[in-house]
């Protein structure tokens, strides 16, 4: 069991030392510091001086690889590579280009993304799977029609109608929340009531009709008919048998996106001006700021592998297959 | 030297939707000869769902392959010379001329008849008042606006609905003119069987799509040349003309970025499969890397690089037309190098599968080569995983257009697309008074294009995937 984690850690550390790669590629090999220093400066203000200035004042003029300027230990860690990228791993993330400290505003603004997000997890999770139970409980009826029905038109609708309906409903129309907004403390309730509830509902559709499908392939499998000819009742067939088994393709699919949650969503967050880092990452996108969605790219990767470890994991809990092998 | 009136221009993304409708009508003609290839088809046609889903898919595949032909009028002659237009137009832009050029100055309401702001206006007396202005062109024929507008409408209307449906009619008469003929019984027997949903492909739903389309057509066709009948936008724009055009982009991105991820994930997955050991160990690593970057930053990341790349190299791209239509081709190779991983992983372990099978170990035994064995009996076993992939991706990469252009790292803003019109119209719901009509226009043509795109996904999967195949044989 710990031989199968570990190795399961180390295959992780080799994902992120490629996505680390990855993006160095991109950001440094498809345009050269130098046309990040034109993007940004902006077609009227670009000399030469001006661009050297650039990139002094954010460590873009050393060498990418090997300094050969300086000796020793020195050639490698004065580069471009070892204090953009490799740091990352040791999760100092440096500074924007704007000048302010990445890691500081990660840790600051990682709270609020996390306090849409959990909720919106949890109770999505909770209505999502009763939702689909409820169908696959009046299989090919009506009820279990018109639910696929609604599941594949709420699918249909771009989440930014959800977001610019629910606003326009609760916020304008009946006045029940602020429109968008935050506050610490109690206050953070009203303020994270809509971005919840519209987290839930934009994912019904998909969610659903996800689950339901996982559902009814397990109610067609053979335990389920000898649960069946003992004589149990449907529902107990439903909920203690099928539920419990069809976790694991549950599970896969649920647990990898809890660490996400810290991330945040893009859109909710900047439509509600949560000041979380779904809306951190979009406001570096509007700015151009290359290191900051840099260090988003890492960290989001770091919590994907993270994920993946914990759902591996959390097969030796409802397994007993994995747990005994 | 006489010049021809127009100059045909091949945009990037033309050719390549021109490309793909070559391919595809190639595919169905090897198709048709074959029994086994056409036997899913033939199974989608039967499912009513899945066929009226089509007539509405038709409909927007239309008005998306009439705005892929690009054309550069002749000007009139000036100082004796002639020359082509700078700006490019489409057939659509053809279509929708009266449309395209009937601005007005800014907002107003659909259908209305004067502008949705006050302004200044001097009568002839010299006096000045604030009032509504009339409109330049919606509602222009109307002597007394306040009491001609409701009766013009309905007329309109009405007269729209009728030719429609007269349209339909026909239709509907040639149809079963033709199913009696094909199957050799009498027009009342074949209405008969249509009507009562007898028929193997189920016509009832493709005549009940084709008037729901008329029914809605109709009026608005009617309507569109003397009406904005979904109002304007903040410049002035005809807001159905805009809807009109968002088509052509969301089509255009549905289609070439999974055309871009296939050939990744069907060469990378089918030998991940097959080889197995150190070449499945690479390939594993290769998506699960690509696959751990959350797939909105890593977008993001390439679009801002591209954008970087086109701002630096600005000579390359001469016109606005010509930068947008890169950066929509650039834009699906990024959708499309970025989403492979998924269909990747199914290929593999349906690979996996396969290449344990005894005509696979048969091919070994008579020594045909990997690269054959492959291509004759591997390839052709998981088309139909492909199949599956390429019409479920579609609606996604629809709605994906919006999100990534709201983020800011979608299409050129100077393109018209569903992302473009929402992002620029969402700021007007807090606007008092309220415009809401250009969302209501995206909400509308962007629903009816995905929620048909579903459907038809759903009935080309039930058609396609051997085991709910199998299931719906034995049940």
């Amino acid at each position: 069991m710990s031989g199968y984690i570990l190795r399961r850690l180390i295959y992780g550390v080799f994902v992120l030392i490629g996505v680390n790669v990855l993006t160095f590629a991109l950001f440094f090999f498809v345009n050269t510091p130098d046309d990040m220093a034109r993007a940004q400066l902006g077609a009227k203000r670009v000399t030469p001086e001006a661009v050297e200035k650039w990139k002094l004042e954010r460590g873009y003029h050393k060498p990418l690889f090997l300094n050969d300027k300086v000796s020793g230990f020195e050639r490698v860690t004065e580069t471009v590579f070892y204090d953009k990228s490799v740091k990352l791993f040791a999760f100092q993330f440096g500074e924007s280009d704007q000048g302010r400290n990445i890691g500081y505003d990660i840790s600051t603004r990682m709270w609020p993304s996390l306090a849409v997000q959990l909720p919106a997890f949890l109770i999505g999770l909770l209505v999502y799977i009763s939702f689909a139970l409820l169908m696959a409980f009046f299989r090919a009826t009506v009820l279990d029609f018109w639910g696929v029905v609604l599941c594949v038109l709420m699918m249909s609708i771009s989440t930014l109608f959800y977001i610019i309906g629910g606003q326009f409903i609760f916020g304008k129309l009946w006045n029940l929340v602020p429109i968008s907004g935050y506050n610490g403390g109690f206050d953070a309730i009203k303020f994270l009531a809509l971005p919840v509830l519209i987290g839930v509902i934009s994912g019904i559709g998909g969610n659903a009709r996800w689950y339901r499908t996982i559902f009814l392939e397990e109610i067609n499998k053979d335990y389920v008919r000898t649960a069946r000819a003992k004589g149990l009742s449907e529902a107990r067939v439903l909920f203690r048998h099928v539920l419990q088994n069809a976790m694991i393709p549950i599970l896969t699919g649920v647990v990898v996106v809890i660490p996400l949650l810290f991330m945040g969503a893009l859109i909710t967050e900047s439509f509600f001006g949560i000041p979380g880092l779904g809306s951190y990452t979009i406001d570096a996108i509007g700015q151009q700021d290359f290191a900051i969605v840099r260090v988003m790219v890492f960290l989001g990767s770091v919590l994907y592998v993270i994920g993946l470890i914990l759902t591996d994991l959390s097969y030796t809990l409802v397994d007993p297959r994995v747990r005994f092998s | 030297m006489t010049l021809f009136p127009f100059r045909f221009e091949l945009l990037w993304t033309d050719a390549l939707v021109w490309l793909l409708v070559a391919a595809i009508a190639g595919y169905a003609a090897y198709a048709s000869a074959r029994p086994h290839l056409r036997a899913p088809w033939s199974r989608v046609s039967r499912s009513a769902s899945g066929i009226a889903a089509a007539v509405i898919l038709a409909t927007f595949v239309l008005a998306g392959l009439l705005d892929s032909v690009h054309y550069r009028p002749l000007l009139p002659p000036q100082d004796g010379k002639l020359a082509y237009a700078t700006e490019v137009r489409s057939l659509l832009d053809r279509v929708l001329e009266p449309l395209r050029v009937k601005r007005e100055k800014t907002y107003s309401a659909p259908l209305a008849t004067h502008l949705y702001a006050k302004e200044t206006l001097q009568l002839p007396d010299g006096r000045e008042v604030r009032e509504f202005p009339r409109l330049r062109h919606g509602g222009a024929h109307l002597k007394d606006p306040a009491a001609d507008r409701a009766g013009d409408i309905a007329l309109r209307g009405f007269r729209g609905l009728a030719v429609a449906l007269l349209l339909w009619f026909t239709a509907a008469v040639a149809l079963g003119a033709a199913v009696a003929q094909r199957s050799g019984i009498g027009i009342d027997a074949a209405w008969n069987d249509i009507w009562r949903g007898r028929t193997a492909v189920p016509w009832r739903a493709a005549l009940g799509a084709l008037a729901v389309l008329a029914v809605i057509a109709g009026p608005v066709v009617a309507l569109a040349p003397h009406y904005h009948v979904f109002g304007t936008d903040k410049v002035g724009q005809d807001v159905l003309y805009q809807a009109l055009k968002s088509i052509r982009t969301g089509m255009v991105i549905g289609t070439l970025a999974t055309l871009v991820m296939l050939p990744f994930a069907l060469v990378l997955g089918v030998m991940a499969g097959y080889f197995k050991g150190r070449v499945d160990d690479m390939i594993q690593y290769l998506y699960t890397t690509l696959s751990s970057i959350p797939g909105v930053l890593l977008i993001a990341a390439a679009v801002l690089m591209m954008q970087v790349y086109i701002e630096n190299h600005a000579a390359l791209f001469p016109t606005t037309e010509i930068r947008a239509d890169v950066r929509l081709i650039a834009l699906c190779v990024i959708l499309g190098v970025t989403s492979w991983t998924g269909l990747c992983r199914l290929l593999r372990g349906e690979t996996l599968k396969l290449r344990e099978l005894e005509y696979i170990q048969a091919a070994h035994a008579f020594g045909v080569s990997h690269w054959r064995v492959m291509m004759r009996h591997v390839m052709p076993n998981v088309m139909h995983i492909v199949m599956i992939a390429l019409v479920m991706d579609f609606s996604g990469l629809v709605l994906a257009e919006a999100v990534l252009s709201y983020v800011g790292v979608g299409v050129d803003p100077s393109m018209i697309s569903f992302g473009t019109m929402i992002n620029s119209a969402r700021l007007e719901m807090a606007r008092e008074p309220m415009v809401w009509w250009s969302l209501a226009a995206a909400f509308v043509f962007m629903l009816a294009l995905v929620l048909a795109a579903n459907i038809f996904a759903d009935a080309v999967r039930d058609a396609f995937d051997p085991r709910l195949v199998r299931a719906g044989a034995a049940a």
